[in-house]
């Protein structure tokens, strides 16, 4: 048989082979390093942290490729990119300098205001931000092989990680009791293509594999995002905004393995020095908050 | 029959509802003292970088070492690349079996792929004649087999993608991503 490539399986098994891990933003080869030697199961490349893309303003676009190259060279582990919502272009370029996964980000400036990429036309995965199960469901059938939780990215504030972790997953308990009868009026009022509604409710769980993003900046943060049910986090800012980052990236990563046993989560969150500053989420102007943006 | 999954990263949940399909016993495995009692381990697919520096800080070298010696473990893809002696760079690795192994030898995801495989030595034990499909997601390929290893499966090109040796098994591949149980029965066999 021909070895077939770029497939469904393909695209979700890799993020199930991230399951349990921590991904880091990391801004040069340097920092990548620091994550993979901290024990990161991917790095996602980009040129400025979400605390700094805040802090900046302007429009935040895919970083420079050659950034994302050297990047790739410095780590052995899976390399993603971020591009903006709706930039195909900006995704078949990413593609063919060979990253891993695609972050198609409200983090970046959207492109589109009304559509996001049609994933299944390209041979790499995606990953997408959601708020909610219709956000999801409508992004994995635009082909994303992996969701993530938006969260509050570069506040440092966990709340609105957890206030979207437990919609999806409050959600999908939700639709294990709703009757057949009553799927498609479900589906209609959450936005969710019909279809996937149905298979959240045969498989119990998400059609692929859930991370939580967007204020996890320490140890027990993480662990919250874990015992709530998501399979894994990503960390932006709040690893190289910190004190010290080598540090507190390995603790994060432990704090996701153990993150059932108090007693081991105690003990990595000493001495950590100082968190990143943060920015309370809840309070924030609703201009400012990255995570309206996605359709 | 218990079998434990290393759960310090990875896939180990599609390992465990994979034993389960089989009537399987099965336990997590994140400490030194989760290894008691158990018949057997498999160590999942994930990143060998992340499994091994928890193994490492988590005192589980040793007693990793000491398990395999008299217990079957089956390494898939990371875990795999955990069994082995060598892969050329600088990380930890239990050195159990006599493998040398090339991590993401295929390159990268866009290169992963399926693919058919003709195992002999499988379908003699579950006594079927279909070929296994197998999964493979940014995988290490085995370069050589020493001593008492020996390869089981080889892509048409003749590159190295399963090895055992005695109760020890490694793939470069993902049984636990698919439906097919037959690796799964042919490590309980191993274990027993």
């Amino acid at each position: 048989m021909e070895a077939k490539t770029g497939t469904w399986t393909e695209k979700k098994g890799l993020a199930q082979m991230l399951k349990g891990g921590v991904i880091m933003d990391v801004v040069n080869a340097e920092q990548a390093k620091i994550a993979e030697d901290a024990g990161a199961c991917a790095v996602m490349a980009l040129e400025r942290v979400p605390a700094d893309i805040r802090a900046d303003g302007g429009v935040a676009r895919m970083s420079d490729p050659d950034m994302i190259l050297k990047i790739m060279d410095a780590v052995s582990i899976p390399v993603m990119a971020k591009c903006r919502i709706g930039h195909f272009v900006e995704a078949q370029i990413l593609e063919s300098i060979g990253v891993d996964y695609i972050d198609e980000s409200e983090v970046l400036t959207p492109a589109d205001e009304e559509h996001h990429i049609l994933k299944h036309n390209f041979k790499v995965p995606f990953v997408c931000g959601c708020r909610n199960i219709g956000e999801a469901l409508r992004r994995i059938g635009e082909g994303a092989a992996m969701i993530r939780t938006k969260g509050e990215a570069g506040t440092g504030d966990v709340v609105e990680a957890v206030r979207h972790a437990r919609s999806v997953i409050g959600a999908i308990k939700q639709i294990q009791n709703v009757d057949d009868e009553e799927l498609m009026t479900f589906a209609k009022n959450n936005g969710a293509p019909y279809e996937l509604i149905k298979e959240v409710k045969t498989l119990g769980r998400m059609p692929v594999v859930n991370f939580a993003a967007g204020g996890v900046a320490t140890p027990a943060d993480a662990a919250l995002m874990m015992q709530l049910g998501v399979d894994g986090v990503f960390v932006g800012s709040g690893i190289f905004k910190s004190g010290d980052p080598a540090k507190r990236a390995a603790a994060i990563v432990k704090s996701v393995t153990h993150y059932q046993d108090a007693s081991i989560l105690a003990e990595v969150s000493k001495n950590l020095g100082e968190a990143m500053v943060g920015r309370n989420a809840a309070h924030m102007p609703e201009a400012e908050k990255l995570a309206v943006r996605g359709w | 029959m218990k079998i434990g999954v290393l759960a310090l990263q990875g896939d180990f949940a599609e390992h465990i509802s994979m034993l389960k399909k089989i009537g399987v016993e099965t336990a997590e495995v994140r400490l030194p003292k989760h290894l008691e009692s158990l018949d057997g381990l498999i160590m999942p697919g994930g990143e060998s970088t992340t499994i091994g520096k928890l193994a490492v800080a988590y005192d589980l070298m040793k007693p990793l070492q000491e398990f395999g010696k008299s217990h079957a473990i089956w390494g898939t893809c990371a875990g795999a690349i955990f069994l082995s002696k060598d892969i050329g760079r600088d990380q930890p690795l239990l050195g159990l079996m006599d493998i040398k192994v090339q991590r993401n030898a295929f390159g990268r995801q866009v290169d992963s792929f399926e693919t058919d495989l003709e195992i002999v030595e499988l379908f003699k034990a579950t006594g079927t004649e279909h070929p296994y499909h197998a999964v493979f997601i940014r995988a290490p390929i085995i370069e050589s087999v020493h001593g008492k290893a020996k390869v089981l499966s080889q892509l048409e090109d003749g590159r190295i993608v399963a090895a055992q040796e005695g109760h020890l098994l490694a793939t470069s591949f993902h049984p636990e991503l698919t439906d097919d149980t037959r690796f799964h029965e042919y490590f309980i066999s191993l274990a027993s």
